[in-house]
């Protein structure tokens, strides 16, 4: 059962198309990412399926009836579709307690069901307060079980970690993946942050310029990005020239299986991603590790990991990650360079070649 | 493709764009047309009198006369109170003067005291006082909370940071204060300086009641003679110009404000006092002294004045009656102008874009008008196109409405901005209609600041005078007029109870003013909007 499905969904600002055929379906149960960069137009599809904005174009189903499209436009009290936007929106006149009943009906309210919502967020005894009272993190959870409470058919949640500190979101992100699960809930996050889409999401959608350019389980957006841009916008990437011959794929750093993408055929010049934990790096004088060799030119250090970049002889430049758990090589050293894993190619002619590689956010 | 499937989207582009709300847009603008009718009937009737007229009626040694004493009145007390205002203001917030707190509420109280009240204390304490520096005196004590305040609360907002990597860079106290607090200032100064110049210009009561010769009073009496209505018009205008010069100025001082934005986030500091040593009794002496002048003449004489006055025969009924037709008519006001106010503010908070902005700005063009002129065109407007309107409470129920526009869209803007959008869209999406969403949400968290914003309106309206003097029905006296005609006829005792009545009326809204200012409370906790 598909609790949302979105058809071609077109929506114009002025001459900026802000959606121009997005797809996008959610089983019942699951938590869809919406992943972009700001002004992809993510904002403005969670507020065409809230029925906030109208669409322009397109069809969107909640629960198998439609909500928009054509001449249907059921207005945003009648889809129950709860939103949880940014910094929680708590109603500040209203006591905690109030804030999560705000949605249910007067028969509803006596059932118990405010005080199970608030236990589900972990704020058992919290009814009283009033939302000045509470921390940010606090109001985020509060916001969450105010839009639990009248079981809606989905909940639309707009970037609602990106106000907190980093150690709270983590905690946050935790607990609310854990409440939606724990209530049945199916969710669509709307999000910059690709750690926060990647760790949370049980499918991840990457949208771009009004488009949706992948959509599929985290693993798969990482490891099988549909092209450099996705790779580059998801994670760490670094991208080779090479070749593919039978299934495998020849760079400058040695050769790979393939992954997905670009199999047999004739001999065709590819770009190779590669992700920096794939790279891996043994001093020159551990024989039998890989032919190739490279001269460390600096650490970053992360605490948990450690980012190396190598220059091969031949001057190409290379990011390695590994676990910070043996000796540091110092930088200056000369190491010897492979490759660990199965790899992702596109033909060279697939390339966007107008696409920068963007950095992710966050 | 069908050419009305290509033209709908378009359609509803340009209406989502030009006519947000249609509703409220055409509330807004209907509302601007009353608040301006004032402005653009006198416009038009100047318009009428034809140019020859105007310029023989401008070009004479008396319109001359009559511009140097406004402008040089102005320039005065502009000058006299920016000092009094920016000295007391750092005083106050950057040394070790003993009761800084009740320095400043000192400070700020003399904005309770209507003009006239003060010229009516000085006048019946001191024998011949009256002219040019006579008003020069009494407005500069009135007006120079008009720049302390603004100054004092940008002392306390400036960064305490950015002071101390001056000093911490090498430089003296005062170069410091000299070359990055002082630039701080200036748009709270020239902001202050100007709110002081305009008012001066529009003053009517203490210019007229110390018989100083400048535009209003000239306007008032060649209205009020009677026979040279067209020259009271003419000189309106003049007084509309003038005003209009001012702004303009104001506009662009306010441009560069973005300069000096404070950078980045984080606690603010308190600010290290200078210490004053021995000095700062003495400084504590000069500010008493100043206060003292600016409030104790006119509390000690409205005192003095008071039992005899109240034991007066047939004053208490008087008095009655007085205060019944003040609360009356500012009601009336007040309801007027908060109707009036609300789809323009409600507009430029809610549904912002090129037009609300338009109309927005629009409402304000009023704000700096002299009573007299928004009277004086109101009169004109009742005797020759709304005469079933003229001589009733309703033309004056109008002109408080366009006076005091301004301070009521100032107040339903702020309000409105304690209901963001966004609670609005949650509401909906947890299924509540919108006029649910409306009454449960929205209407709760806007209304105290409304009824806040109508209040001041309401207390605002009852010590209005030139235009109730010039538009009251016959008959029908107010506190404020009541004042006035005991004064003008030197009855002064008779005067004092309207006045004390008056004064403890106009000191609610003032302590609104500075508490908002968050000037009253401890350092570092600005309070921001109506609470």
């Amino acid at each position: 059962m598909t609790a949302l499905t979105v058809t071609a969904a077109g929506k114009n600002y002025g001459t900026v198309a802000a959606l121009a055929g997005v797809h996008l379906s959610v089983p019942t149960g699951e938590l869809a990412a919406v992943l972009g960069p700001s002004g992809c137009g993510k904002t403005t599809l969670l507020r065409c399926i809230a029925g906030l904005e109208h669409l322009d174009a397109g069809e969107i189903r909640v629960a198998g009836s439609v909500v928009a499209g054509g001449r249907t436009h059921v207005p945003a009290h009648r889809r129950r579709v709860a939103l949880v936007p940014q910094e929680g929106a708590l109603f500040p006149h209203l006591s905690v307690a109030d804030n999560v009943a705000y949605g249910l009906d007067r028969a509803v309210r006596r059932s118990g069901r405010v005080d199970e919502v608030l236990a589900l967020v972990g704020l058992e005894g919290y009814q009283p307060r009033m939302p000045h009272q509470l921390s940010g993190g606090q109001q985020q959870r509060v916001a969450l079980a105010r839009a639990l409470a009248p079981r809606p058919r989905l909940i639309l949640l707009d970037e609602p970690f990106s106000a907190l500190d980093a150690g709270l979101r983590a905690d946050l992100r935790r607990d609310v993946r854990a409440a939606l699960r724990a209530d049945g809930a199916t969710a669509v996050l709307v999000t910059h942050d690709q750690a926060e889409a990647l760790s949370l999401a049980d499918h991840v959608v990457v949208m771009r310029d009004g488009r949706v350019v992948q959509d599929g389980p985290p693993t798969e957006v990482y490891a099988v990005p549909a092209d450099h841009w996705v790779a580059s916008f998801v994670g760490d990437a670094v991208l080779l020239p090479g070749v593919v011959r039978q299934g495998r794929a020849y760079t400058v750093v040695g050769e790979a299986p393939l992954n997905g993408g670009s199999g047999d055929g004739p001999v065709r010049p590819v770009t190779v991603l590669l992700r920096p934990e794939q790279v891996r790096l043994t001093p020159v004088d551990v024989p039998g590790a890989g032919q190739i060799t490279g001269r460390v030119l600096r650490h970053d250090f992360h605490g948990h990991d450690l980012l190396t970049v190598v220059r091969l002889d031949d001057g190409t430049e290379l990011q390695s990650r590994r676990l910070n758990d043996g000796p540091m090589i110092r930088a200056g050293a000369a190491v010897r360079v492979s490759i660990h894993g199965a790899v992702r190619a596109w033909h060279a002619d697939e390339v966007p070649v107008t696409a920068e590689p963007v950095q992710p956010v966050g | 493709m069908r050419p009305e499937a290509l033209a709908a989207p378009a359609l509803r582009r340009f209406k989502r764009r030009w006519a947000p709300q249609p509703f409220l847009l055409t509330a807004a603008a209907l509302a601007l047309l009353v608040a301006l009718l004032p402005l653009g009937y006198l416009l038009i009737r100047t318009g009428e009198a034809g140019a020859d007229r105007v310029a023989t009626e401008l070009l004479t040694p008396r319109v001359g006369w009559l511009a140097a004493r406004s402008m040089g009145l102005a320039a005065v007390v502009t000058v006299a109170g920016s000092v009094l205002g920016v000295g007391t203001a750092f005083l106050v917030t950057r040394t070790d003067l003993p009761a800084p707190r009740m320095f400043t509420v000192l400070a700020a109280l003399p904005l309770a005291v209507p003009t006239y009240i003060a010229a009516f204390a000085w006048l019946s304490s001191v024998d011949g006082f009256a002219g040019f520096w006579a008003s020069a005196l009494v407005l500069t004590l009135c007006c120079y909370p008009y720049t302390f305040l603004p100054v004092a609360a940008a002392l306390r907002r400036a960064d305490a940071a950015q002071e101390e990597v001056a000093r911490s860079l090498g430089d003296h106290p005062w170069r410091t204060f000299r070359s990055v607090t002082l630039p701080q200032l200036r748009p709270a100064v020239a902001g202050g300086a100007l709110l002081v110049a305009l008012y001066v210009l529009s003053d009517f009561g203490a210019v007229a009641l110390l018989r100083t010769d400048t535009f209003t009073r000239a306007v008032f009496t060649a209205f009020d003679l009677g026979f040279d209505r067209t020259g009271a018009l003419v000189l309106s205008t003049v007084l509309v110009a003038l005003t209009t010069i001012l702004l303009v100025g104001e506009s662009l001082t306010r441009r560069h404000d973005a300069r000096y934005a404070r950078v980045g986030a984080g606690a603010r500091r308190p600010h290290v006092r200078i210490r004053l040593g021995r000095g700062r009794w003495v400084v504590a002496l000069v500010l008493t002294g100043v206060s003292g002048l600016a409030l104790g003449v006119p509390a000690l004489n409205l005192l003095r004045r008071l039992a005899a006055g109240v034991s007066r025969p047939g004053s208490l009924p008087e008095i009655a009656a007085a205060a019944g037709n003040s609360l009356t008519v500012a009601a009336a006001g007040a309801a007027l102008t908060m109707l009036l106010a609300l789809p323009i503010g409600l507009l430029a908070a809610r549904a912002p874009g090129p037009v609300a902005a338009t109309i927005e700005r629009l409402s304000y063009l009023t704000h700096a008008l002299p009573g007299v002129v928004i009277g004086l065109s109101l009169v004109f407007f009742g005797v020759h196109v709304a005469y079933p309107l003229y001589q009733t409470r309703w033309l004056l129920t109008l002109a408080y409405a366009a006076l005091f526009l301004p301070l009521a869209v100032a107040a339903v803007s702020a309000a409105a901005a304690q209901a963001p959008p966004v609670l609005d869209d949650v509401a909906r999406s947890l299924g509540r209609s919108p006029l649910r969403a409306f009454t449960s949400v929205t209407a709760p968290l806007v209304a105290p600041g409304i009824a806040a914003g109508a209040a001041l309106v309401f207390l605002t309206c009852m010590k209005e005078l030139p235009a109730t003097l010039l538009l009251r029905p016959t008959g029908m006296d107010t506190l404020a007029t009541e004042l006035w005609t005991h004064t003008t006829v030197t009855a002064y005792a008779a005067a004092a109870p309207y006045a004390a009545l008056l004064v403890l009326l106009s000191a609610i809204p003032t302590w609104f003013l500075a508490a908002r200012t968050g000037l009253l409370g401890p350092e570092g906790q600005d309070s921001e909007g109506w609470r």
